[in-house]
């Protein structure tokens, strides 16, 4: 009999029955869809009541060329937003920086100020579509930027809903999109959430990702467990600035992935929901049920994509959207089949799209809730991955919580140690991958010329410049050299630095200018190297 | 053997740089990780301190004839330019001979499997 294992670790046994359930109470761990401790879901009725939404990831070039691509995929069903920006943007760097030179535009959308933020939306009404900005270490300056667009289409501050991804500690882990050291980065995030959840009370001001920690190489299990313990730091952040807990925590979302073994993935979320639910009510005290639910974006996992015989992607596409359907995804977004080669095209982005509406309408998933509830096997992987979870935050503790080891670079060599584990699992073929390392074709691992490899175009960058240059040239630049003085001066202090950043940007200061007054106090992260 | 596994331009992805170091530490060979974020001019002056035999570029950002040509360029104005330069990453095929013709040694596009990348490593001073 061949061996089975878990991505997380342990075997798999043959066949699962009742006993793999004794000793569990079910009433308890369980429960029902739509009720405390959520382990079928947050809600009664699931995907009878709404279907999940679908948000590709989309940014490439100019706001012009990113705010078409929207409403192609608007047009065909899409029904929400999530904005790629390009590195320079990311890390707070003007297109005119020296160090923005051949970066600009290419793996998102160009922006500079808030006028390529109007453009980017320009014809988009923010009342009725939700955004979600891929945005971390500049997140407050983005997301001031998008209340401000907001603003001018005249959408009340209430019936704003955005969701900032705004989690800088993920970045130290995994994604690298920092710039100030850890506590002022951490500052920042808090000033967000505050600001919003006192001013924009639909807003989502952080997404709390484990995605981007799995991407670069943990386990399942160590996804979810740190994932959780940065919404728990989060939490902490927030209650020092003396809010109470329910004022903040039922804007709190999540974003993971789901790629790899169906099972598997699902009982790692129905566990993630129940540790969270118990965390938030248990731990924390929160007595609004709405501060209980662990609401995800679940999907992703480009890493789990292949250059050999890339329309293979697609299927695996599918495997994806179905395990975050029975995952109990709130949103669903697909990695697309040329992932591994280029930017998406509009064709393979159109393909990931329709294989969540053929998830959606065709295939069943969202017919029920929970449908794979009380399976012995999923149960049991339920349970399992409750505890694994749980042997990972207690290593997280040992490092000294997620914050601490972010600093030592204790959690990032870790990170960099399982990516490495994975690797050799793939090369000895212990974790087969069809196309790779089973089932290998003659030339397989010659690159498919079929893909459209997305042409980068120095224009583009020239487009922004001259943009960049004009708005410079006209704005009112006593206004914004007063706002940047006020920021800096701010930013020496304590108090919530989003007002100071709103007036910056809609003075149309630029991201680099914002950027720069706040660096001239916090200074730069230095980045542990341990590998 | 000495190695500088670098990370230079503003592409925050560094599994497949760690997972190359520790390839190629685990086959003997002596490993330098500059971090995320790294200017050309950085890496050159880390090679050059560090005394490296190669230098291992990973770039996935697109951005990557443009920056291994800064950093060829400065290795060879720091009179550097006996220190070979691979390249790894988001490499589309098209782009491996441009490469090659800047004076990069060996290019990985992506789909490379580690073996052959410790390998092509390990022929660099062979």
């Amino acid at each position: 009999m061949r061996d089975a294992r878990l991505h997380a670790g342990p075997p798999i046994k043959p066949v699962y029955g009742p006993d793999d359930l004794a000793g569990r109470d079910a009433a308890q761990d369980i429960g029902q869809p739509g009720e405390y401790p959520y382990t079928r879901g947050i809600h009664k009725t699931m995907y009878r009541e709404r279907l999940w939404t679908m948000r590709q990831y989309i940014g490439f070039g100019t706001p012009e060329e990113t705010n078409a691509r929207f409403k192609y995929l608007m047009a065909h069903g899409q029904d929400a937003l999530n904005v790629a920006f390009d590195l320079p943007t990311q890390l707070g760097l003007d297109s005119d920086d020296p160090r923005a030179e051949g970066e600009v535009g290419r793996v998102g959308m160009a922006l500079d100020t808030l006028a390529d933020m109007e453009q980017a939306f320009a014809g988009i009404p923010l009342d009725r579509v939700s955004v979600s900005l891929t945005i971390n270490g500049m997140a407050a300056p983005i997301t001031a930027m998008y209340y401000a667009v907001a603003g001018q289409q005249g959408v009340a501050p209430d019936r704003v809903v955005t969701t900032p991804q705004n989690d800088i500690l993920k970045e130290f882990v995994a994604r690298g999109t920092w710039v100030y050291p850890v506590e002022p980065s951490l500052r920042l995030v808090a000033d967000l959430i505050e600001f919003s959840a006192k001013q924009y009370p639909r807003s989502n001001p952080v997404s709390v990702c484990g995605y981007h920690i799995r991407e670069a190489g943990c386990t399942t299990a160590q996804e979810m467990a740190y994932g959780l313990a940065i919404a728990r730091a989060y939490i902490e952040l927030m209650l020092a600035r003396g809010m109470a807990v329910d004022d903040f925590a039922p804007r709190i979302s999540f974003n993971f992935t789901c790629w790899g073994k169906i099972f598997e993935e699902a009982g790692k979320f129905r566990a993630g929901r129940r540790l969270y639910a118990r965390m938030l009510r248990e731990h924390f005290g929160a007595k609004n049920p709405k501060s209980w639910i662990f609401r995800s974006l679940i999907g992703g996992g480009g890493s789990a994509f292949t250059v050999q015989e890339p329309e293979n992607n697609i299927v695996r596409g599918a495997y994806i959207a179905l395990a975050a359907a029975l995952s109990g995804a709130q949103t669903m977004a697909l990695p697309t089949y040329d992932e591994a080669y280029t930017i998406p095209s509009a064709k393979a982005q159109l393909i990931a799209l329709r294989t969540m509406q053929i998830c959606a309408e065709e295939s069943g998933a969202a017919d029920t809730a929970d449908p794979l509830g009380g399976s012995y096997y999923v149960e049991a992987l339920t349970n399992e991955m409750e505890r694994l979870i749980q042997e990972e935050l207690a290593h997280v503790d040992r490092m000294g919580g997620i914050v601490e080891a972010v600093k030592s670079g204790a959690i990032q060599a870790e990170v960099a140690r399982q990516a490495y584990l994975f690797e050799r699992k793939l090369n000895s073929g212990e974790v087969p991958k069809v196309g790779v390392n089973c089932y290998v074709a003659d030339g397989a691992a010659e690159a498919d010329h079929a893909v459209e490899l997305y042409a980068f175009d120095q224009t583009v960058a020239d487009a922004q410049l001259a943009r960049l240059a004009k708005i410079r040239r006209e704005r009112d630049d006593r206004a914004a050299r007063a706002a940047l003085r006020r920021l800096s001066d701010e930013a020496r202090g304590t108090t919530n630095l989003m007002p100071a950043i709103m007036e910056a940007v809609t003075a149309y200061a630029t991201l680099g200018e914002i950027n720069r007054a706040m660096k001239d106090v916090f200074g730069e992260h230095k980045e542990p190297v341990k590998f | 053997m000495k190695v500088l596994i670098a990370k230079p331009g503003l592409d925050g992805h560094d599994r497949g740089a760690k997972v190359v170091a520790q390839a190629l530490r685990d086959a003997g060979v002596e490993v330098v990780y500059s971090g995320l974020k790294r200017s050309p001019e950085e890496i050159v002056a880390e090679a050059v301190q560090e005394d490296v035999d190669v230098i291992g570029l990973s770039i996935l950002s697109g951005a990557h004839v443009l920056l291994a040509r800064k950093v060829l360029e400065g290795l060879r104005a720091q009179g550097a330019g006996d220190i070979k330069v691979v390249v790894g990453g988001i490499i589309p095929p098209r782009d491996v001979e441009p490469l090659g013709a800047l004076g990069v040694h060996r290019v990985f596009p992506m789909g490379t499997r580690l073996p052959e990348i410790v390998k092509a490593f390990k022929e660099t001073t062979a």
